[in-house]
């Protein structure tokens, strides 16, 4: 543990090496200071106030010097301070903000598929907590550094000034130090565990608060508050046993330095008894112990904060060193103006190691054209929707646009050629004109009011208060259901995309607004291929072919009236209504 | 209808722990024997000055050369002091943990049920991460600063206190000099507390938008993929990365120039000491024992000037925590469990009664104006309306999750605010649009609503809703996880775990509010027949997008514009000539028939 965490150190260091040498320098001439002014305190009273006192004679040019001294030293020391604490500081800072871009890089070049296997809980904590607990040994550490430097110094001045007091400190420095690895090697398992039970009770609320409905519609407010106190517990039984510990500690550190200035009250006494050394002596030696006690606490706090900081570091690692990237091809396509033609051949595709969720399935949109997919609950529809987009790359088999496959092309080629509608509308915490051109190229304002007129957004935003520059609040909680996905819609619609997938996207809308909106697309001006799935007839109707899935497989292709004619599935599913209602008729 | 109590504005810092004390009675007992072995464990500190001095005046330097034993005598007395002090110390902490640990516990417990019980309007008009941080974050801020700065500030008060008297013992005019020379480090602090509690409050605020940014990167990662729009997303990051980097940067140059002003007031000190102390020891007012001791005693009265100034910046950070918890707590639930003063619903199916209700959102305007009407107990209805019309709205005034801002809801002629929540919740069951679900298998899911049903019952309760063949597809049948929020199923499939979920809590009252929207229509009609089968004896109210549900209904209620315009079973309705309910259907035809 103690190795990985001087490496995680080490690569902090190279990462920031001038500000740390500022602290490093900041705290060492600190220490030396701290030494310095002992020395300077044992000297005034053997110099200065013994014959003055002893003779009660005191000069004024003698009093001055000892003043300006004193003064000199402290404003020296201020300028350490900042050394020291800002250095360690901004470099940590600097860290925190490198790693956060870094994590957040990873988020973003990462693909769907790995952003569905983690958690949302996670992913915030390691760009947040994970982050700030690498680098949280990085703020004492110029400062311990500094003290390593002091302490060696001390060491040399009390031999130089007498072998025998500086025993005393040959003891006590590595015993103050000893007891630090020994503290924080008990700590460190208490400290993890109180962490993990943190994270874990976060986990819990804010799973219960995002499900705060359900349990109150269920009257379960009681159970879950059962649960939550479990962890609550469990989480309070983990501090106390680090409270307790360091119960043990703290009082035990804080005494040594005492000791060790009994010490040498007693040694000195005998030392001076024999003249080996003066009262000035005296006085500086027990003097520096009192003021060494407190820095030499630096050290024990790089080391207790080590285990937390791998643990970390190996989160954000994880995170940073994650692979499955979905690696883009250089082909362009025209941005010709007409609609797109995709084409899945023999795809397969499975989640995770899950089994096979779309299986063999082969099928094309024409140029122009307009399909429907159609098929039960769970038949694989929305896996198509983001295939065709490439969320997602397929197990087997190739998807197509305009003859071109899809990892073969640019990212932004991607993104201008095929936009997706989801099922449920996401909309960012923004205003609405940012999340409907997402500061997209050559999607202005002109754009955008014509992609909400579309979507038949435009009225509901014009009564806004500020209009496009209402901002629709967190997940858009400001607007309802059915105003979301029109935005979303219109967010599709206004980079004119040449393939437009739509996962049941217009359930909101009305059929007529619907068909209209597909109506103009057709057109040559705004020509777009859709890809539809959809339950309602009237959509389907609208499709120049129909896709008929059941269990990830393509069961029927073919216009409406052939599937009708020819499909069971296919025309119990589209007739649900009608029969059921045939059937009470009857009834 | 906000019947919360307003948090006191601009509350000071004493008044807020004192609300806090009075919130968390766990914290109080014991406090006297806490404080008072803090006590003890600072008188330790003070005992070894006092040992140099007398070690120094009548040892070292005793009249007839160095006295040895007498040397021993102090060390052995102050090291038994140590000992009772670090003993004291241990104690002290001891207590201290486990006393603020597990009333902080407590509060954290305390403060989930709080916010559950909180109204649903309340609940959403927070973002989910600040609920959170009310029983996490928050509440560690308070623990941090009992434990460490709070002690500090308390053990440093009683050292700056203790150095004091004991300085005043052995020379009051030096002590004179010494707070003089303090003076104006004192007051530069003080000069910097409001500037410290701006820059701090800029981290705190930068830091949300920080994590905010993160948040959208996460959960908008389909979005930003799917438009190719990392790039503007990424802007965003680094910049609220940045500003949170040049905030704490700011924050901490202030917290140092503060602090510096303690050292230079030190050095100040110590200088002013040694002059003015050496010039009352020419006039024989000092001995060099006593002039050393309060060398020794300056430190002990800087050290805690300056543990203080960093604590206080910690103190400001806790204390605005703890009056977050304490605001939440203080919220009172506006739609409010009457427990034990309410009464139970009457025994067997329910009938609904709205006897002139109206409602509309906090600031907003009316969405539901004076509906009344009676709804008979074992009947299905069917709700249906345009978007925005009212139509969940009276499904939430109907399950009691939010209350009418006039007229009143009955149950089988009970008023809803006097049922008791567990009878209500019982008996009562919603099912809402996005079927929320828990990050656990489907039978974990199933039984949050009856944690005593074994395996069979769960596979008997799919089997009546006609759904084993969906369950018989999935994987691992019952224990397939569901994913974070239930995403690892599709939307529609969801949808059915919800159904499911609310059919085995049996209620006598179930509203389903367009709980089968993202379901096929095959599927939908299957459990629509399911569900008419099992649920002879119960009222159903069901709030639908389609009118396939409005069909199979004994009545249709229509709502236009927040009032009920039309009611009658489906075939009444549609003969009335350009009624909304017509212009409905013969869209819903449109839609679902012909071609």
């Amino acid at each position: 543990m103690l190795g990985r965490g001087l490496r995680v150190l080490g690569q902090a260091i190279r990462d920031e090496p001038r500000l740390f040498t500022v602290g490093v320098v900041g705290s060492s001439l600190f220490g030396l200071l701290i030494i310095a002014n002992s020395y300077v305190v044992g000297g005034v009273v053997g110099h200065v106030v013994v014959p003055a006192f002893a003779s009660r004679r005191a000069e004024t040019g003698t009093l001055a010097l000892v003043a300006v001294l004193f003064l000199g030293i402290s404003v020296l020391r201020v300028a350490s301070i900042f050394g020291r604490r800002l250095g360690a500081g901004f470099m940590q800072f600097r860290l925190q903000a490198r790693y956060r871009r870094a994590v957040t890089r990873r988020y973003l070049s990462l693909p769907p598929s790995w952003h569905q296997t983690h958690a949302t809980g996670t992913l915030l904590s390691n760009a947040n907590s994970d982050v700030e607990a690498a680098f949280v040994p990085i703020a004492p550490l110029p400062f311990a550094v500094g003290t390593i430097v002091m302490v060696f110094a001390a060491v040399l001045a009390l031999f130089l000034t007498d072998w025998v007091l500086a025993l005393v400190g040959v003891a006590l420095f590595p015993a103050l130090f000893g007891l630090n690895v020994i503290y924080s090697r008990y700590m460190s398992p208490r400290q993890i565990r109180a962490q993990q039970m943190r994270a874990k009770v976060s986990a819990v609320a804010h799973e219960s608060f995002d499900g705060a409905l359900v349990v109150k519609t269920m009257g379960r407010e009681e159970d879950e508050s059962r649960r939550f106190a479990v962890f609550v517990t469990e989480l309070r039984d983990a501090l106390i046993s680090v409270g307790r510990l360091r119960g043990l500690f703290d009082p035990v550190m804080d005494s040594l330095p005492s000791v060790g200035t009994l010490a040498v009250l007693l040694l000195g006494a005998w030392r001076l008894q024999t003249g080996a050394i003066s009262v000035a002596e005296l006085v500086t030696v027990s003097f520096l112990f009192t003021v060494l006690a407190f820095p030499v606490r630096a050290i024990g706090w790089v080391v207790a904060e080590l285990p937390r900081s791998v643990a970390g570091w190996d989160r954000v690692q994880a995170v940073i060193s994650s692979t499955g990237d979905l690696h883009y091809g250089t082909k362009n396509l025209e941005k010709s103006g007409e609609s797109a033609t995709l084409a899945f051949e023999h795809v397969d595709f499975a989640y995770g190691d899950g089994p096979l969720v779309l299986n063999d399935v082969t099928f094309t949109v024409p140029a122009g054209k307009t399909v429907a997919l159609v098929g039960p609950t769970g038949s694989g529809k929305s896996t198509i929707a983001s295939l065709a987009i490439r969320l997602v790359d397929p197990a087997d088999g190739k998807i197509t646009i305009d003859g071109e496959e899809l990892p073969s092309l640019t990212e932004a080629s991607l993104a201008r050629t095929a936009a997706l509608v989801p099922q449920i509308p996401f909309v960012f915490d923004d205003t609405v004109r940012g999340n409907v051109t997402l500061e997209r190229d050559g999607v202005g304002e002109e754009e955008a009011w014509r992609a909400l007129r579309l979507a038949q957004a435009d009225r509901f935003i014009e009564k806004l208060p500020e209009g496009l520059d209402t901002a629709v609040g967190e997940r858009g909680t400001s607007l309802s259901g059915g105003q979301r996905q029109r935005i979303t819609l219109a967010r599709a619609l206004a980079g004119r995309p040449r393939l437009l997938v739509l996962d049941d996207a217009t359930s909101a809308v009305d059929p007529r607004v619907e068909a209209a909106i597909l109506g103009s697309l057709r057109g040559r001006e705004a020509g777009a291929s859709i890809l539809v799935v959809a339950y309602r007839r009237a959509t389907i109707a609208l499709a120049d072919e129909v896709i008929y899935l059941e269990q990830g497989k393509v069961v029927a292709t073919g216009t409406h009236a052939d599937l009708l004619a020819g499909n069971q599935g296919y025309v119990d599913l589209v007739t649900a209504y009608e029969k059921a209602e045939q059937e009470r008729v009857e009834a | 209808m906000t019947t919360a109590t307003p948090a006191p504005v601009g509350e000071g810092t004493f008044a807020t722990v004192k609300r806090g004390l009075a919130l968390s009675p766990e914290l109080r007992p014991g406090l006297g024997g806490t404080i008072a072995l803090a006590i003890v464990q600072m008188l330790g500190k003070v005992a070894v000055p006092i040992a140099v001095q007398q070690g120094i005046d009548h040892g070292i330097r005793a009249a007839g050369g160095p006295d040895l034993g007498f040397v021993g005598q102090v060390v052995a007395l102050t090291l038994v002091v140590l000992a009772i002090s670090t003993a004291a110390g241990y104690l002290m902490t001891r207590r201290l943990f486990t006393v603020s640990e597990t009333a902080l516990g407590a509060l954290r417990s305390r403060t989930f049920r709080h916010i559950h019980d909180l109204s649903m309007l309340h609940q959403q008009s927070e973002r989910r991460g600040s609920m959170v941080s009310r029983v996490t974050s928050d509440v560690d801020q308070i623990s941090q600063f009992l434990q460490f700065g709070g002690v500090q500030l308390l053990l440093s008060s009683g050292q700056l206190l203790v150095s004091t008297l004991v300085m005043l013992f052995y020379s009051w005019q030096l002590t004179i000099v010494v707070l003089l020379a303090f003076g104006p480090a004192v007051a530069v602090i003080r000069l910097f507390q409001k500037r410290l509690a701006a820059v701090y409050k800029a981290v705190r605020e930068r830091t949300g938008v920080m994590l905010g940014a993160v948040a959208e990167s996460v959960v908008g990662a389909m979005v930003i993929r799917a438009y190719g729009v990392a790039g503007r997303t990424e802007k965003r990051l680094d910049t609220s990365i940045e500003s949170l980097r040049v905030a704490q940067q700011r924050a901490l140059r202030t917290s140092v120039t503060s602090f510096s002003s303690g050292e230079l007031g030190a050095g100040l000190a110590l200088a002013a000491v040694v002059v003015i102390g050496t010039l009352l020891g020419v006039g024989g007012h000092l001995t060099v024992g006593e002039l050393t001791a309060f060398l020794f005693l300056v430190t002990l009265f800087i050290q805690p000037v300056q543990i203080a100034t960093d604590m206080l910046n910690e103190a400001q950070n806790a204390v605005a925590g703890w009056r977050r918890v304490l605001d939440v707590l203080d919220l009172l639930p506006d739609v409010a469990d009457p427990e034990d003063e309410g009464v139970a619903l009457p025994p067997g199916p329910l009938s609904v009664r709205f006897r002139d209700v109206s409602f509309r959102y906090p600031g907003g305007p009316i969405v539901l104006a004076d509906v009344d009407l009676t709804l008979d107990a074992r009947k299905k209805y069917a709700v249906v309306g345009e978007t925005g019309s009212g139509k969940t709205t009276f499904a939430k005034l109907l399950t009691r999750l939010m209350d009418p801002v006039a007229g009143e809801v009955l149950l089988s002629g009970t008023p809803l605010p006097s049922v008791r929540f567990s009878s209500l919740r019982s008996r009562v069951v919603m099912v809402p649009q996005d079927g929320f679900l828990f990050d656990a298998t489907i039978a974990e899911n199933i039984r949050f609503a009856e944690p005593s049903l074994t395996d069979e019952q769960l596979a008997i309760a799919f089997e009546e809703l006609g759904l084993s063949d969906w369950l018989a597809g999935l994987a691992a049948g019952l224990e397939t996880p569901v994913g974070e929020r239930g995403e690892a199923l599709s939307v529609g499939e969801r949808q059915l775990v919800a159904l499911v979920r609310a059919y085995v809590a049996d209620p006598d009252l179930l509203v389903l509010d367009e709980a089968t929207s993202a379901v096929d229509p095959a599927t939908e009609v299957r459990l629509q027949r399911a569900l008419d089968l099992v649920t002879r004896g119960r009222t159903t109210v069901a709030i639908a997008h389609r009118l396939s549900t409005a069909q199979a209904a004994d009545e249709v209620i229509v709502v236009d514009a927040g009032r009920v315009v039309q009611r009658g079973p489906h075939a009444t309705l549609v003969a009335e000539e350009d009624s909304i309910y017509a212009k409905l259907y013969a869209s819903w035809l449109e839609q679902t028939r012909s071609h």
